[in-house]
């Protein structure tokens, strides 16, 4: 099976972000980066289909030259090959834009499945999944939980999530699938595989070598501005004995509709 | 000067670190209470790499490097020290000794299943009568055909109770004295004599044991012999000094671990109606803290990239071995203050924490030991 992995590299989960003086982007400037936390499930679920079903787990990223960080850290997990498409994509939310780079690059590899993550925690569009299937002509499941792939059939049953209950899918592959959490444990890359993930050359293509204009990724929206959640407001405490706080608090809960 | 850490040492920093915080961090308080690392958990460090991380892929390593093994000591400072510990001993006296000291056939022979953890090494030269005198070692070894007779007993002997490779320094001709009368022998358990004795009940490092080891007339094949005869005592120098600097690695990541805790802690402990992180008294103690690591942090990575130059070390090895666990000491002990009476509770991390730091001002030569080593060198070099 050829297995494709889109991933994102986005800021780390544990970073304090601060919006930067122009108001329509973050800070940049010590910001560690990680794998889409997300994605991370999509490489374990590639690794878990090439370990089943034999074949090759290529990962591919479209992002500025720290994105490459994210190809190797998928390599040490077992991936077998990656590729950059280098493009700046700082403060774009455009998913679309992503998908339609992804797009064109996949036109020139082979793949039966493409996995992604179900969003990535930095924009939180959850777009891309959907917008890559679409300009790809390929069906597409999100929020995916379970997945059992039979390749002699050429077809994937797929468990998603949904409000309150479980949707079972069958689909036809080709299909871009988006991981959920609770899809599986992901691997750690291992030390070991360090070494080898760092020699691997990881071929890079611009988006000129796709057909595309400019250095960034094509962005069909505009960031007007961007501002931080409004700070907490303080919680209300009830003093006094606790036959009467307890009662109020009771009272407060049912006029919440939380009890 | 370029000071950013290579691709891939940045990795092993990012794993580690990572692993700590999901893997390594809910156990800790399991680990402390069984005084044991639990079996899963030791499995999946073998299998990741953690055994084998200095030395090159020929031989089964990791081939990062001492500096990727100094930053992934330093990113387990998160977790308990009984990690840092096991893996020190492991990789960065015992294993290293063979590495530095032996063979092409012992380094093919033994590194690939001790880099993989198959295998699990110890370092033996303490000994009763022999500690920072570490030349009056009396454990003897006489050539008898084709073997070695060892006779003697090592104690605190860290990983002694679960090694099955021993680097054992014993004394094959007395007149010789250290040089050139001491050699080192690889022991593998199971070898005719070789027993363990009793497993020591420490102030802390719970989770890593120190045991003694017994050697009655045990036999030793000859070929055993690392390296060559009468070098035993230079394979154990050359063999501290890296691993000095590895335990300086893992002083900086715990004090930066404690640092961390700190500034959280004085974030939310409110005394007088503020944060105490609002006195000033606190915040000098973080300063302070904060620069001493980062002296520490540079002075060791510079340490490390030395040796991976190539170059010889000994006096940056005791230096940053000396400074990173006095520093890691000082920095204990403001964590304790900072915490206040909950420091001092077992219940808390921070009493832990104070307890294990106290050893890296012991092990692989005292703080006087470093500086004897140091003064020495400058008295000779002139500078
Ligand atoms: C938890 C633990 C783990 C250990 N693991 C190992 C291991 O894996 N392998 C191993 O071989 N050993 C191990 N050791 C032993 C350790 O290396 C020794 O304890 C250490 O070298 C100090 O020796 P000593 O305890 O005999 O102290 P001593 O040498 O008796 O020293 C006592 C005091 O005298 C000082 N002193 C001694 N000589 C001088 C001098 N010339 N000038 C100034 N001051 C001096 C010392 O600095 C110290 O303050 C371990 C010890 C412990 C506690």
């Amino acid at each position: 099976m050829e297995i494709v992995v889109c991933v994102k590299q986005v800021p780390d989960t544990e970073t304090r972000i601060k919006i930067d003086p122009a108001g329509k982007g973050i800070v940049r400037e010590g910001i560690e980066y990680v794998v889409n936390p997300y994605d991370e499930f999509a490489i374990e679920e590639a690794l878990v289909l090439k370990e089943k079903h034999g074949g090759k787990v290529t990962v591919i990223t479209a992002g500025p030259d720290r994105a490459v960080d994210a190809l190797r850290t998928a390599l040490a997990m077992g991936a077998d090959e990656a590729i950059h498409i280098q493009a700046s994509q700082e403060d774009a939310v455009d998913s679309i834009g992503a998908a339609e780079v992804m797009a064109r690059a996949l036109k020139e590899i082979p793949f039966d499945i493409i996995l992604c993550g179900k969003q990535a925690v930095d924009d939180d569009n959850a777009a891309f999944a959907p917008a890559l299937a679409e300009f790809l002509g390929l069906p597409h499941v999100t929020v995916v939980t379970g997945l059992e792939v039979d390749p002699e059939a050429g077809e994937a049953q797929v468990v998603r999530e949904i409000e309150g209950a479980q949707e079972h899918i069958t689909t036809s592959l080709p299909a871009v699938i988006a991981a959920q959490k609770g899809l599986n444990e992901p691997r750690y890359p291992a030390l070991r595989g360090i070494m080898q993930a760092k020699r691997k050359k990881i071929p890079v293509s611009t988006l000129a070598d796709l057909g595309l204009e400019g250095e960034t990724l094509p962005a069909r929206t505009e960031v007007l501005s961007m501002m931080p959640p409004p700070p907490r407001e303080g919680g209300e405490k009830y003093e006094g004995e606790p036959e009467e706080t307890v009662a109020r608090l009771i009272k407060a809960l049912q006029a919440e509709k939380l009890v | 000067m370029d000071f950013t850490l290579p691709e891939e040492v940045e990795m092993v920093r990012r794993m580690v670190r990572d692993f700590v915080k999901d893997r390594l961090q809910p156990l800790a308080d399991q680990v402390e209470e069984e005084d044991k690392i639990p079996d899963d958990v030791l499995q999946e460090m073998k299998e990741l790499g953690f055994f084998g991380l200095p030395f090159p892929e020929e031989y089964g390593g990791v081939g990062v490097g001492e500096l990727g093994y100094v930053v992934a000591l330093e990113a387990l400072g998160g977790a308990n020290s009984a990690y840092g510990n096991l893996i020190g001993a492991h990789t960065g006296i015992a294993t290293m000794s063979i590495y530095l000291g032996g063979t092409e056939e012992q380094k093919r022979k033994y590194l690939p299943e001790l880099c993989s953890g198959e295998k699990i090494a110890a370092f033996a030269l303490t000994e009763p009568n022999a500690g920072s005198d570490a030349a009056a070692i009396e454990t003897t070894a006489v050539r008898k055909g084709d073997k070695y007779i060892l006779n003697g007993n090592k104690i605190w002997i860290t990983n002694g109770d679960i090694a099955d490779v021993v680097i054992v320094y014993a004394v094959t001709d007395k007149s010789l004295g250290a040089r050139g009368g001491v050699t080192a022998f690889i022991v593998e358990k199971g070898f005719p004599g070789f027993s363990v004795g009793k497993i020591d009940e420490k102030m802390g490092l719970r989770g890593s044991h120190t045991a003694e080891l017994i050697f009655e007339d045990c036999e030793v094949p000859a070929e055993n012999v690392l390296g060559e005869v009468g070098m035993g005592f230079l394979i154990a120098m050359k063999a501290l000094d890296v691993g000095r600097i590895g335990l300086a690695g893992g002083a900086v990541g715990g004090a930066q671990w404690l640092l961390e805790q700190c500034i959280e802690w004085a974030n939310q402990r409110v005394q007088f109606g503020k944060p105490i992180a609002h006195q000033q008294a606190i915040q000098w103690m973080l300063a302070d803290m904060a620069t001493e690591i980062h002296a520490a942090r540079l002075m060791t990575y510079h340490a490390a990239w030395k040796l991976d130059q190539g170059q010889r070390v000994s006096r940056e090895a005791a230096m940053v071995k000396l400074f990173a666990s006095e520093m890691a000491n000082r920095v204990a002990d403001m964590a304790v203050q900072i915490h206040g009476g909950i420091g001092y509770m077992k219940e808390h991390f921070i009493e832990r924490a104070y307890r294990d730091t106290r050893i890296l001002r012991i092990y692989e030569g005292t703080s006087e030991i470093q500086r004897l080593v140091i003064a020495r060198d400058l008295l000779k070099a002139g500078k």
